[in-house]
């Protein structure tokens, strides 16, 4: 197999006058997770939907695994496993039902089906609930067996739309274990879209931002951090007077500074000092209870890359 | 290719008798038309029912009435269910995904039908027993198995149009409903309204009725249904390819 899994060229992709996709480039390394962001209506549904077949890009293409989405889409949806928008089980079967239909779909002899049930939902911690059916669970044991429904063939590839959308903590995170060991254990090149920032610096190695279609950014998160966020020191204390922020604010090194109650972020130009800018507010009366020197978030990132956009 | 269909056919089977909730309410949507059809009006109606072509009811009305229940359930209720993306990003191929559902329907609808007959048979020879058993004349069932066959694949092509058009189970259900029933409800209407106009033509129907040769009619409706079921499901082949199904 290629070492790149997914090779978009120019894709394209328009809803009557409406651009959901447009010359859209990118490649994806295998055995990475992949962060795909960008706001609502930038396109991430629209781009899964063509790399899986179900559209047909109005113009360019890609290559998935070395496939082809106009000419070998069935060969692509083989090898690929998808968790969409929706979670798509059955609800009215039961979960252990869910996965054989899908085993059968993948042709698993009988042996081999049983036994990735029973694996795959053991992994899920949903084994001793197999025979409920799948409507009577909650949105996150729904999510985990879709999961497991999508992992059923062991997919060489996988496309997540917002795996953890809506979930609780708790669920959240046992998913986003689950996908760390994937990518780590098999291997397995993850393609996700999702809006939950920690959950991309978490799982991501690398992202793509679009917005409007167009892709906007590509990078690992850290890239991205420093090449579009500023360095920045967060200060929690008391003391943030009108007046000390006025004189943070007057120092060449200092870019800005946003204040929200006890927590003062300043952001700073590369390469500054910042202990002069400590002893100035220590100076100036403030009670610092702690200075954490860091990069901007990558929430920071995402919308100064959607602001630089507009 | 028939592994891919018998694979859907296996989760249409599962999920049939459970989509609308309770096993029992869809037991209901079985039982009712079996009992009046294959219990009630027999046992009115004695050796007639058998001897006639009065069967035929069962045999147009049953494939009718549950093909229109289940074709909706699995094509225009896999996409509100929101299942339809996941079961299209399979490796499954459109012709076993759409052949599958509409098998199951018609095998369903059909196989009903076929045991409404022997229902029929059984309540007429238990409730008028005189010492002989009465069998169904050899024209009548054969028109009774094959017109079954028929409407059942005809509403099946005709429900999957329609279902893959709707937004939810219950439009696509009232539409397939209404298509159906309406030209035998305007059909019905304007033999009723020559039938009160006279000048005759009362007569001419009547005179229409008792001496047409059913069995010739019966057989050129039967030519028709091959050629409709046949179009119907060929344009349903057009129509259930991926790229046009998701969005449209």
């Amino acid at each position: 197999m290629s070492d790149i899994a997914i090779r978009i060229e120019n894709l394209k992709h328009f809803f009557g006058q409406v651009k959901a996709v447009d010359g859209l480039s990118l490649s994806v390394p295998a055995g990475m997770i992949f962060g795909f962001l960008g706001p609502n209506g930038a396109g991430k549904t629209t781009t899964i939907n063509i790399l899986l077949g179900l559209l047909e890009p109005t113009e360019g293409g890609a290559e998935i695994l070395g496939f082809d989405i106009r000419t070998q889409a069935d060969e692509i949806r083989s090898r690929t496993g998808a968790l969409l928008e929706h979670t798509g089980l059955y609800e009215q079967m039961s979960a252990e039902e869910n996965l054989e239909f899908y085993g059968r779909v993948w042709r698993m002899p009988a042996p081999e089906r049983d036994a990735r049930i029973k694996e795959l939902l053991s992994l899920m911690g949903l084994w001793e609930r197999r025979s409920d059916s799948a409507g009577k669970w909650s949105q996150g044991m729904k999510q985990k067996l879709a999961l497991a429904r999508a992992l059923m063939h062991r997919p060489l590839l996988l496309f997540l739309d917002e795996p953890t959308a809506g979930l609780d903590v708790a669920a959240a995170t046992a998913i986003r274990n689950d996908l760390a060991n994937l990518a780590r254990n098999e291997g397995v090149t993850i393609f996700m879209t999702t809006h939950n920032m920690a959950e991309v610096e978490k799982l991501c190695s690398q992202v793509a931002v679009i917005r409007q279609g167009k892709l906007i950014a590509v990078d690992s998160p850290d890239e991205l951090r420093k090449k579009t966020g500023s360095p920045q020191i967060e200060v929690i204390g008391k003391g943030f007077t009108e007046d000390v922020l006025t004189l943070l604010e007057k120092h060449t090194e200092v870019s800005g500074t946003e204040l929200d109650n006890n927590h003062l972020i300043i952001y700073l130009q590369e390469d500054t000092d910042t202990a002069p800018l400590v002893n100035l507010m220590v100076s100036e009366g403030v009670q610092i209870e702690e200075v954490r020197k860091g990069k901007a978030s990558l929430e920071q990132v995402f919308l100064t890359l959607m602001e630089e956009e507009e | 290719m028939i592994a891919d269909i018998l694979t859907v056919m296996w989760k249409e089977r599962k999920g049939l008798l459970k989509q609308r909730g309770s096993r029992v309410r869809a037991l209901w949507v079985l039982l009712i038309p079996a009992i009046m059809l294959g219990i009630l009006l027999p046992w009115q109606e004695g050796h007639g029912w058998i001897e006639g072509y009065w069967s035929l009811i069962g045999s147009i009305l049953i494939p009718i009435l549950l093909v229109s229940t289940f074709i909706p359930e699995s094509f225009a209720g896999e996409r509100e269910r929101h299942t339809l993306g996941t079961l299209l990003a399979s490796r499954l191929p459109d012709r076993a995904i759409l052949f599958g559902k509409i098998l199951i329907a018609v095998i369903y609808a059909w196989g009903v039908s076929l045991c409404v007959l022997l229902l029929e048979l059984i309540t007429v020879n238990i409730t008028g027993w005189d010492g002989r058993i009465v069998f169904f004349p050899a024209d009548v069932l054969l028109i009774d198995i094959v017109l079954g066959l028929l409407l059942a694949c005809f509403m099946a092509g005709i429900g999957v149009m329609i279902s893959l058009r709707a937004s939810t189970v219950q439009g696509a259900t009232m539409t397939l409903m209404a298509t159906t029933f309406l030209p035998l409800i305007i059909l019905q209407v304007v033999g009723m309204v020559l039938l009160q106009k006279g000048s005759g033509g009362r007569e001419r129907i009547m005179e229409f009725i008792t001496t047409v040769d059913w069995m010739q009619v019966i057989m050129i409706i039967m030519l028709v249904m091959v050629v409709a079921s046949v179009g119907a499901i060929w344009a349903a082949m057009v129509r259930f390819q991926r790229g046009r199904l998701l969005f449209s």
